[in-house]
């Protein structure tokens, strides 16, 4: 019996689970973060986050010393004189921009990224987008968005910022035949592998969301069908669904089982056949299921907490326990989306605590009381755990390697394994 | 509004954070937003600290702006003294914060803990992250050493001689650039003097031991950036003497003993006659000739950006080609050395803008901080980390200070190491078009996997007024022009076509190269 037919099978998992509600202090990045992801992403797009010395600090410091070439983000820093009047921001932004474009003229997409103190002292940057946009036109398109802290957590940075894209949009013409729409960041070489699956099925016309150039932005309407490749998305789906858009309805695709009932779903819309679908997907799933033979050897049964982080916590644990027999304890989420997340949740086990929001220190409190065998977790947490012996897996690394489809499912589970055999080869 | 890419510094309550950090049963309750707390990774990560850094975060969102965010932080702060329990508790905001006007100083005494609270004011939008050092420093040595203060009169009494001289080292923190080994390197060397190091603070100190500085007979500024606000109120306050050399390179360490010397009224002629560098015999010895007025761009934080020049043109006879600094609060002592340098110092904290003068200066050897090694990798020039900012790399698990004697060590070390070695250097000079060995290639000691190609910036010239007559290179001219070192051959150009333009020739030949090569040479 396969896993996912032993989870038909029993009840409806997490779906119906008592979730604990935290207040406290949320040990995460703000959506400016997303932007280390996403200037990689869409190769002609620059991202001008409007904020503080504070914004600028972190994403350099979350990317790290990333610079491969001149970064395609920078901050535009306010001063104390730019917070007298509004007028005056107004007309330091357009500068800043004309400054900007006339140095990078390579740049097609610009965005304006709302910050903490910009939305604090109510700059209204879509008035900005739309002024400078006017100017720029048609050489450089301006959106805005807001990555600031006390809107968006981590990962919804990528959500604001799709959700900018949708108006965006042509919509597709009347007489189009239904269109797939793949929505979230993909690493390209992962982008590369669901496109070469769906034409093996026979969906099409396939199209991603973000694209790789602001030029190749895809069309949307009453016929596109969209799949979400990331979690959390939730803003984007709404815009998508506004736009006439229809979303299948699957988990995510991690892992051999998630993948495939990734795919299917598409499938499904698209009328496949079971007989298709298996001639098309047995190869790659054989391969995956293999991939992760040796990896659930070494991960099963072993106890994970995962902290709240990018909105991945759920399908992860999801993945770790139905495909490489792992145990989580608590599965901690920055914010619990339950329709997007209906089909992981039912393939949770139902006695796992599950955690919405963060108050840090009683957290820590209850992962040192459950004494797990690795812990998922943020940056700022992990040495200092490591320190109290306590195996981790920083999370950001999560959202930095290419995880999602077949190939790359040995992947993920080398990564949640790869602290604890190093833990077995160290001798100091 | 300033565009910016990268910073040199943090915020000023990354400032606060550091000093946090470094001490000992204190704790910091910042109001601040959700994603404010990135810093902990800096101490985490960055220095591989095993502990989160000592702070709490009230970390508001959108909802929380409608209500009370003040209740939110009294929260916070009451919950964070009950579960740390410090002997200290620092209270502030960060930008965002700072903008919603709640008091944190008034919220936090409110709640009558039973320890000082100390308040920070940081100005979030005018301010950097060493201010905000420098500041919180102040503010904590103030608040903790008030109780011990004397009266506005008092005069400090003269030392016991029976005893020996006592001092504190001010200045290292957490994320600095060596701090931890500068303090041991700098106690040892201040013992083989006879003087006991009475407090270390900010590292290490706790409360209580702030309150004990007016104890000792003078004090040490190890890095002004951020100890020397407080030293200069110690010195008003407990009429307490401060040091104002920083003792790094073999030169100002002897400086640094002499000054000690005299204030300590002590004998610094073994110390001085006993000296265990290395640097001067290696600088010294036939190997190094190669040395010789290697250009060299230096750019970091005032400190050691004016320890670096001095090192380099006295101690490796390097030619200083540029210095700057980003440190505006310090600015003045940057130019001062500048100006003894022949040079315009560059004070700015704009990436670019050090960019494009690294690129103009064309040197042979960049000493900055991490920003300017990627510079320097961009632009194919070896280069040597000086200063913070700082990454992981910068806190190397081997002892390897910055300041004393074996400061020294370690900087001849980490400066030379990047360099061809002087025999390689001069068959590159003869073997220029050899298939191996060109001017592209590392030095062999260092395997670079061929990564060394430069690339190439274009650096835009300001516009001269007889730009449209500029000389046109000769095709033979234009060749021999590869054949030199593409590390000077920007230099090269530019002196040749001024050389000419000077001279009102129309085209560059190979005898106008070698004319002009014979007119610039050193």
């Amino acid at each position: 019996m396969t896993a996912q037919a032993a989870f038909a099978q029993s009840n409806k998992g997490c779906s119906d689970a008592p979730v604990l509600k935290e207040r406290g202090q949320r040990e995460v990045f703000c959506g400016l973060t997303g932007i280390v992801w996403l200037h990689r992403k869409i190769q002609d797009a620059f991202f001008l986050v409007v904020g503080s010395r504070t914004c600028a600090h972190l994403i350099q410091s979350a990317a790290g010393v990333m610079i491969f070439a001149e970064p395609r983000f920078a901050t535009a820093i306010m001063e104390e004189r730019d917070l007298a009047g509004l007028a005056d921001a107004n007309d330091e932004l357009d500068r800043i921009v004309g400054q900007l474009l006339e140095r990078r003229p390579d740049i097609k997409l610009l965005f304006l990224v709302g910050s903490c103190p910009s939305e604090v002292i109510k700059l209204d940057l879509s008035r900005s987008a739309e002024r400078l946009s006017a100017r720029h036109s048609p050489a450089v398109r301006v959106l805005n968005y807001s990555g600031s802290g006390i809107e968006t957590t981590f990962t919804q940075g990528e959500d604001a910022c799709l959700a900018s894209l949708v108006p965006e949009l042509a919509l597709e013409s009347a007489d189009s035949d239904k269109s797939l729409l793949v929505v979230g960041a993909l690493a390209d070489v992962v982008e590369d592998q669901f496109r070469r699956l769906f034409d093996s099925l026979g969906i099409g016309p396939v199209a991603f969301l973000p694209p790789r150039r602001s030029s190749e932005l895809p069309s949307v309407g009453p016929h596109t069908r969209y799949l979400l490749a990331q979690p959390f998305l939730g803003d984007t789906a709404r815009a998508l669904e506004e736009r006439g858009a229809k979303r299948l309805n699957a988990p995510f695709p991690l892992g051999a089982e998630g993948t495939t009932a990734w795919l299917r779903a598409a499938a499904d819309a698209w009328g496949i056949d079971g007989d298709r679908f298996e001639a098309v997907v047995e190869a790659p799933r054989t391969r995956a299921r293999k991939a992760l033979e040796p990896h659930r050897f070494r991960l099963a049964n072993k106890r994970i907490f995962f902290f709240p982080d990018s909105q991945l916590e759920i399908p992860l644990a999801r993945f770790v326990s139905s495909e490489l027999g792992m145990n989580p304890l608590e599965v901690g989420t920055p914010y619990l989306h339950r329709e997007h997340l209906g089909s992981e949740l039912a393939q949770l086990r139902s006695d796992i605590v599950l955690s919405e929001g963060q108050d840090v220190e009683k957290q820590l409190d209850r992962c040192r009381t459950s004494s797990p065998d690795l812990v998922v977790c943020g940056l700022g947490l992990a040495n200092p755990l490591e320190a109290e012996g306590i195996a981790t897996k920083w999370s950001i690394e999560l959202l930095f390697t290419p995880i999602q489809g077949y190939e790359q499912a040995g992947d993920l589970a080398e990564l949640f394994a790869r602290p604890l055999v190093r833990r077995t080869k160290l001798e100091v | 509004m300033q565009l910016t890419l990268w910073t040199y510094e943090g915020p000023p309550h990354v400032g606060a954070m550091r000093i946090a950090t470094a001490m000992d049963r204190v704790h910091y309750v910042l109001h601040a937003p959700q994603g404010d707390t990135y810093a902990d990774l800096l101490f985490t990560m960055i220095e591989r600290r095993d502990q989160r850094p000592p702070v709490t975060y009230t970390t508001f969102q959108a909802r929380d702006l409608g209500g009370d965010t003040a209740e939110l932080f009294k929260t916070a702060a009451k919950e964070a003294f009950d579960r740390f329990q410090p002997e200290a508790l620092m209270v502030g905001a960060s930008c965002t914060a700072e903008l919603i006007q709640d008091d944190p100083g008034g919220l936090a005494a409110a709640l009558q803990l039973p320890v000082p609270v100390v308040p920070l004011e940081l100005p979030a939008y005018q301010k950097k992250e060493n201010w905000g050092a420098a500041e919180t420093f102040y503010q904590m040595v103030r608040r903790c050493a008030a109780s011990h203060m004397p009266a506005g009169d008092w005069q400090r009494p003269a030392r016991d001689p029976g005893r020996q001289p006592r001092c504190n080292l001010l200045g290292p923190s957490a994320l600095g650039f060596r701090h931890r080994d500068d303090v041991t390197e700098i106690t040892r060397l201040l013992d083989a003097l006879g003087i006991d190091v009475h407090v270390v603070a900010p590292l290490g100190a706790r409360p209580v031991d702030l309150a004990r500085l007016g104890e000792a007979d003078f004090n040490v500024v190890l890095y002004p950036e951020i100890a020397k606000t407080a030293a200069d109120w110690l010195a008003r306050t407990f009429k307490q003497p401060a040091t104002t050399v920083v003792p790094i390179g073999v030169g100002a360490t002897e400086d640094f003993i002499r000054e000690v010397a005299e204030i300590a009224e002590i004998d610094p002629t073994t110390a001085l006659a006993s000296h265990q560098s290395r640097l001067p015999w290696y600088s010294r010895s036939v190997d190094s000739t190669y040395l010789t007025g290697k250009r060299v761009f230096i750019f970091g934080d005032a400190t050691h950006a004016i320890a670096a020049a001095r090192i380099a043109k006295d101690e490796l006879g390097f030619e200083v080609v540029g210095l700057g600094t980003y440190s505006r609060e310090f600015a003045r002592d940057v130019r001062a050395v500048a100006k003894e340098l022949g040079l315009e110092p560059l004070i700015t904290d704009e990436y670019l803008e050090v960019e494009r003068a690294v690129a103009d200066a064309a040197p042979e050897l960049v000493l900055g901080t991490q920003m300017e090694r990627h510079i320097a990798k961009r632009l194919g020039i070896p280069s040597a980390v000086i200063s913070a900012p700082i990454h992981v790399q910068d806190f190397p698990a081997r002892y390897a200070p910055q300041m004393g004697f074996e400061g020294a060590n370690v900087i001849f070390d980490t400066w030379v190491h990047p360099l061809m070695m002087g025999l390689e250097e001069h068959l590159l000079g003869m073997f220029r078009e050899d298939f191996e060995f060109h001017d592209g290639a590392a030095p062999s000691h260092l395997s670079h996997g061929g990564a060394s190609e430069p690339i190439s910036v274009e650096v835009p010239l300001e516009p001269s007024s007889n730009a449209d007559v500029m000389p046109l290179w000769a095709e033979d001219a234009e060749r021999e022009l590869k054949k030199i070192p593409f590390f000077v051959r920007g230099k090269a150009r530019r002196n040749t076509e001024a050389f000419a333009t000077e001279r009102g020739l129309t085209a560059i030949t190979l005898e106008t190269l070698y004319d002009a090569k014979a007119y610039y040479s050193r």
